[in-house]
């Protein structure tokens, strides 16, 4: 699975302070992806971020 | 044993009453993913190409495949998943193999009592047609792949439909999740590397194995083809007539993994809470998914077939470059932020989603 572009996301008010997933682009189309272990898409970030493959950015 | 006999046994085992396929969409009559379209199969061994809902195929060799649900089946049934080679491999490295593939969620399972002493025999029916004829193997095997079992079958004529019955002995050992998570994996092998192979055959062994040697590679020639259907894994030592399940049914049963949301015209409403910032009502999912889902939304825009914020005129603000949403099993609720380049809209103000045509949100919950 190619992910790219990946950048953690904060929630809406009034959870704005808190990451609660990762845009991204996999397969050329713009994906949301939760912060959910068990998540195909968050499982396979998790293990590529591990292995050194993917780094995800910082939240704005 | 007379016919009564045998029904009053099958309705005690549970093998006479509704519902007994533990897999799911058997027939192939749901593809809400290519709507019977073909499509390149991208090389991985993760998450690639669904056929049919909740039928996946893995490709991680040379080789390239198409795959399609196609209206060609035996008596009895309307599609089948269909793998056809579109650029041949025909010596596969230790690691590489092609694979289809439907995990069965944990939640499913808990009846069987698989890792127990008590484990219960499955039988799995399904039909298969190949181009290539010879020896073929499926394999199950657990969530952590520290328990295999492999079991063959042989496929006699080539494009010709063949039904297959084998008896899945209930694994006494091993962890077998009963969790949202998969608790067992069914595979059919199209070709493995000998990383996976093993000459065990029809009992469990530790570690993960796919085939032994001696597994056709389809891959081995351009064109070769591969299609199946009909699958039933039923609890009992018996292979029942398939049960044909409404299609509404099936249908659900699939949106727990996978459901399209349909979008046409204003879909969202929500509040503008300053002139750059959005917050759109929640939307609820068909079925309660497996677990809080990943969504590939439309293209953003203001042009046919994508999706744009309007302000509380119903004109279109300026768009930003993502849409942010706070996703659960049950829903989610799209928002943006500053920093995402949405402006014109009203402070303290409604807003709307506007979908120009038909677009379509993906909601992905597959194991």
């Amino acid at each position: 699975m190619i992910i790219e572009n990946a950048k953690w996301s904060k929630g809406p008010p009034p959870q704005d302070d808190v990451i609660v997933g990762f845009l991204a682009t996999i397969g050329g189309e713009k994906v949301v992806v939760p912060k959910e272990v068990g998540n195909s898409q968050y499982d396979e970030a998790m293990r590529q971020v591990a292995a050194g493959e993917l780094t995800i950015a910082d939240a704005d | 044993m007379s016919k009564a006999a045998e029904l009053a046994a099958l309705i005690g085992s549970g093998q006479a009453q509704g519902n007994k396929n533990l897999i799911i969409n058997g027939a192939m009559t749901v593809d809400q993913r290519h709507s019977g379209s073909s499509f390149t199969v991208v090389n991985g061994n993760t998450i690639t190409g669904v056929i049919a809902d909740r039928f996946r195929v893995n490709e991680a060799s040379g080789a390239e495949f198409t795959a399609q649900r196609v209206s060609d089946a035996p008596v009895g049934f309307e599609y089948s998943s269909k793998i056809t080679v579109s650029t041949a491999d025909a010596s596969l490295g230790s690691t590489e193999f092609h694979r289809v593939i439907q995990p069965i969620e944990g939640k499913d399972i808990s009846n069987l009592n698989w890792g127990t002493s008590n484990a219960k025999t499955l039988t799995l029916s399904f039909y298969v047609k190949s181009s290539v004829t010879g020896q073929y193997y499926i394999s199950v095997f657990n969530n952590a792949a520290d328990r295999t079992l492999l079991k063959g079958y042989t496929i006699d004529s080539a494009d010709t439909w063949e039904k297959k019955t084998i008896t899945i002995v209930g694994d006494q050992s091993g962890t077998w999740l009963t969790t949202n998570a998969a608790g067992i994996y069914l595979m059919w092998s199209l070709g493995t590397g000998s990383t996976y192979q093993s000459s065990t055959l029809d009992a469990y062994q530790a570690g993960f194995y796919m085939a032994k040697s001696d597994q056709v590679n389809i891959a081995a020639s351009v064109s070769s083809t591969w299609q199946l259907t009909g699958v039933q894994l039923e609890v009992g030592d018996v292979g029942t007539a398939f049960e044909h399940e409404d299609f509404a049914t099936t249908l659900a049963k699939c949106q727990r993994f996978f459901e399209n949301v349909e979008w046409n015209g204003y879909v969202l409403f929500g509040n503008s809470y300053s002139t750059t910032q959005w917050l759109l009502q929640q939307i609820i999912w068909k079925v309660e998914k497996r677990v809080a889902p990943t969504l590939t939304y439309p293209t953003i825009g203001t042009s046919a077939n994508t999706v744009g914020i309007t302000e509380n005129t119903a004109n279109y603000v300026t768009q930003g470059s993502v849409i942010r949403a706070f996703i659960t099993t049950t829903g989610a609720a799209a928002y943006n932020n500053g920093a995402d380049g949405y402006s014109g809209l009203t402070d303290d103000s409604i807003c709307s989603l506007y979908s120009q045509g038909a677009t379509t949100l993906k909601v992905d919950a597959e194991i």
